[in-house]
């Protein structure tokens, strides 16, 4: 970065807040054309999977599409229900698109690619990701509408139970990379191997759960039920109409985008590439986070819904109980020579 | 200590899973129903009291309207109740040829019920596959009838006219270019009964596909098993019929012990349930679509070997051929009295029955000898299932309300009227 200097003597004190700024701007304008084209390669994807072709009339293939939608969302009528209670009925979907964007503060892209680099990045990340859910909760409160507020009670119960099991899985990785820093914990996959080196293979079985979890967290399908849209119609976002909508949307898929980040950084390894010989780079890492996405796409085309107390009985009853064991075995696992990570 | 209520809910009649104008309201203990009350009527169009001011012939497009989804097999049974209250003779051809329609109408009605009982449950990708096969069922009744859903084809003595000897072809577009369009023709250059034995060909597999997705699913099996049981007592004392029925392991249906038409001379199976859960409904219609399949095939098979009259000869219910009319006055008498007052039915009453996909769809026609029914009552298999609902879903959950009235099979033309 020797080229800023001249412009970094010139601002003087007021260097570093602009210059973190223009990086927040960096991240965040990037992040939501990748939301936008998330919503078409969703509709592309599962197009192709249901034997149709996806949108493809604005633009090439379709491409101009999410702009049509973020434009036709953007020009609606903003409309609030005269029994709501007006503040939090705006302020709720502000919060829940807030979190999804600060907690890429800590995401690191590659080696040198990151906002902040705190040591409790992990402990940052599981804060952010619960407060998502205030709005959720807020929104079908304050819509003061009965299929709403069913919407926002789901919403709640589900992403506290799915925390748990998330939060036991996060302990795993944090226990085998010895940090919580995110870069560390990509650099302790690092080795000869390859991506023999990457947690997924001591910890398959939490990769399994995070990665369930995260559907469940990001309120996707199978585990809708907090939407369920053939139930209670469109549940705590209902109400909403024009850009409140949209914001939830851009909620829901700048999360679904940060879970697959952080599904690539904390179990396959991040940048790192997965063959030894070839460098490492951010390449790997978009790589890796298509692939999460794509695996989201594909379980929305592929499974039913699963009903409210049943999605609570997989939580409690199967993921906190695997969740917990593994985290004896890895620690028991460690103390032994035949830990190789 | 403040008296706790129930949390009321009004579920409908916008609602995606409603299917159609259903409301419901619900009384919930959190999500627990408590009861359900179904109010009817959203869709009530007099269909019984349009026919008493029609004649006879211009109320078979009316019988489509019920149960929309179903359109040929409400038809048969009103014919049906004509043909048995004035005892006309069909010839055998015509019926073979209503029996292949009535269950490529079974295919098409349990195609819709498949997808839109998966799309309810979650699982939206069956939905797009039931309706891609859907499409090819619709194209056969296009060629027949011209029309794709509300056939009007059924006539009182017979069929309106025999099947097509070719199929209407797709033709190139912007959007379709020729050689697309030549892949999309493959299956249509013979006639009608060469493109459904292609058809039938192709649906087992088909069939396979869609029970891949579903039938040893986990999350479809938690969301059908147990649900919505109904002990086969209950489901006899309800009025149940068709799968409903059978899927509760009660061996009833018309068409083995009342046969009408040609479905005495056919083979096949009558799948039945053993818990009368969804899931067992949902497998009972599954094997119905293969068994139908299986009539589809053995009807192409006589229909290609045994060509003949499609219509009655009877000429006070059937016109008679043009030429005969212009060189014989009886016959020119016949078609000026049909295509002016129509047919009059001689006064009596008459119940025909059919097995409808959904159910018993039954006629109850009254006749006083004029050329319009004195009274026409219609038995729709979809109103005692209703009726029912509240004691399927009580101690369910919101999201098994769904399921239940998925597995219900409601279309509301048929309820309402």
């Amino acid at each position: 970065m020797e080229w800023l200097l001249p412009i970094q003597n010139l601002l003087g004190s007021a260097w570093l807040p602009i210059w973190t700024v223009v990086k927040i701007m960096l991240i965040v304008g990037p992040l939501m054309i990748g939301v936008a084209y998330l919503t078409l390669a969703e509709r592309k994807v599962i197009g192709w999977m249901q034997s149709r072709i996806g949108p493809n009339r604005v633009g090439y293939f379709g491409l101009l599409q999410p702009l049509a939608d973020g434009l036709k969302l953007l020009m609606k009528e903003i409309i609030i229900p005269s029994g709501s209670n007006k503040l939090l009925f705006v302020i709720a979907p502000i919060m829940v698109l807030m979190p999804a964007l600060a907690a890429w503060a800590v995401i690191p892209f590659s080696a040198e690619l990151v906002l902040t680099n705190v040591n409790a990045g992990l402990l940052y990340i599981l804060a952010m990701t619960s407060l998502g859910v205030y709005g959720v909760i807020i929104a079908g409160w304050a819509s003061n509408s009965k299929y709403a507020f069913l919407g926002c009670l789901r919403s709640a119960a589900q992403i506290v139970s799915y925390e748990i099991a998330m939060g036991f899985a996060l302990v795993t990785v944090l226990m085998a990379a010895q940090s919580l820093n995110l870069g560390d914990i990509v650099r302790g996959q690092h080795g000869q191997y390859g991506m023999l080196n990457w947690y997924i293979i001591p910890l398959f079985p939490m990769f399994i759960v995070y990665l369930i979890s995260g559907v469940a967290e990001t309120n996707r399908a199978p585990f809708d039920v907090a939407e369920g849209e053939s139930e209670i119609v469109a549940g705590f976002h209902v109400e909403y109409s024009g850009m409140g909508f949209a914001l939830f949307f851009l909620g829901e898929y700048a999360n679904m985008i940060l879970i697959a980040f952080l599904t690539s950084i904390m179990f396959l390894g991040g940048w790192l590439s997965p063959v030894p010989f070839l460098p490492d780079s951010i390449v790997w890492m978009l790589a890796k986070v298509a692939f999460v996405l794509f695996l989201f796409l594909w379980f929305r085309a592929t499974f039913p819904r699963y009903r409210y107390d049943q999605l609570m009985r997989l939580g409690w009853k199967v993921f906190i109980p695997v969740t917990l064991v593994w985290v004896v075995v890895v620690g028991a696992w460690m103390q032994t020579p035949y830990w190789l990570w | 200590m403040p008296e706790i209520k129930n949390y009321t809910m009004n579920f409908g009649p916008q609602h995606p899973a409603a299917h159609g104008v259903l409301r419901l309201v619900l009384e919930l203990d959190g999500e627990v129903i408590q009861r359900a009350d179904p109010h009817i009527g959203l869709l009530h169009r007099a269909t019984e009291k349009l026919a008493e001011h029609k004649t006879f012939l211009q109320s078979v497009p009316y019988m489509d309207r019920l149960d929309y989804v179903s359109m040929l097999c409400n038809e048969h049974a009103y014919v049906q109740a004509i043909e048995k209250l004035a005892g006309i003779d069909v010839p055998v051809r015509a019926q073979y040829i209503r029996v292949m329609f009535d269950e490529i109408t079974r295919i098409l009605n349990h195609l819709m019920w498949l997808g839109a009982h998966g799309l309810d449950i979650g699982a939206m990708t069956v939905f797009l596959y039931c309706f891609r096969e859907r499409e090819d069922l619709m194209d056969a009744y296009e060629a027949v009838s011209g029309a794709r859903m509300h056939a009007a084809y059924y006539r009182p003595g017979g069929v309106y006219r025999d099947m097509p000897d070719t199929m209407p072809q797709y033709e190139a577009s912007k959007i379709h270019n020729a050689a697309a369009v030549k892949k999309m023709n493959e299956n249509r250059q013979g006639s009608l009964l060469d493109f459904l034995e292609d058809f039938t060909r192709r649906f087992p597999t088909c069939v396979d596909e869609y029970e891949t997705l579903l039938t040893d699913n986990r999350i479809w099996k938690q969301r059908t098993v147990d649900i919505g049981i109904v002990t086969p007592e209950r489901a006899v004392a309800l009025g149940m019929t068709g799968p409903m029925l059978r899927g509760s392991g009660v061996e009833w249906d018309l068409r083995k012990k009342r046969p009408y038409a040609a479905y005495d001379q056919l083979d096949f199976d009558i799948p039945v349930g053993k818990n009368g859960d969804s899931y067992d409904r949902y497998l009972v219609r599954v094997e119905e679509m293969r068994q139908s399949n299986r009539i589809v095939k053995q009807c192409i098979t006589w229909l290609r070997a045994n060509p003949g009259a499609v219509m009655t000869t009877n000429h006070k219910f059937a016109p008679p051929a043009r030429e005969s009319m212009k060189q014989n006055m009886e016959e020119l008498i016949h078609h000026f009295k049909l295509f002016t007052e129509g047919m009059h039915v001689p006064a009596g009453e008459a119940y025909a029955a059919v097995e409808h996909p959904k159910g018993e769809l039954g006629i109850y026609l009254v006749s006083d000898g004029a050329n319009k029914p004195y009274r026409l009552k219609i038995r729709a298999p979809g109103f005692p299932h209703l009726a029912a609902l509240d004691e399927m879903v009580r101690g369910h959950m919101i999201a098994d309300v769904v399921t239940i009235i998925g597995t219900q099979d409601i279309v509301f033309g048929e309820i309402d009227r």
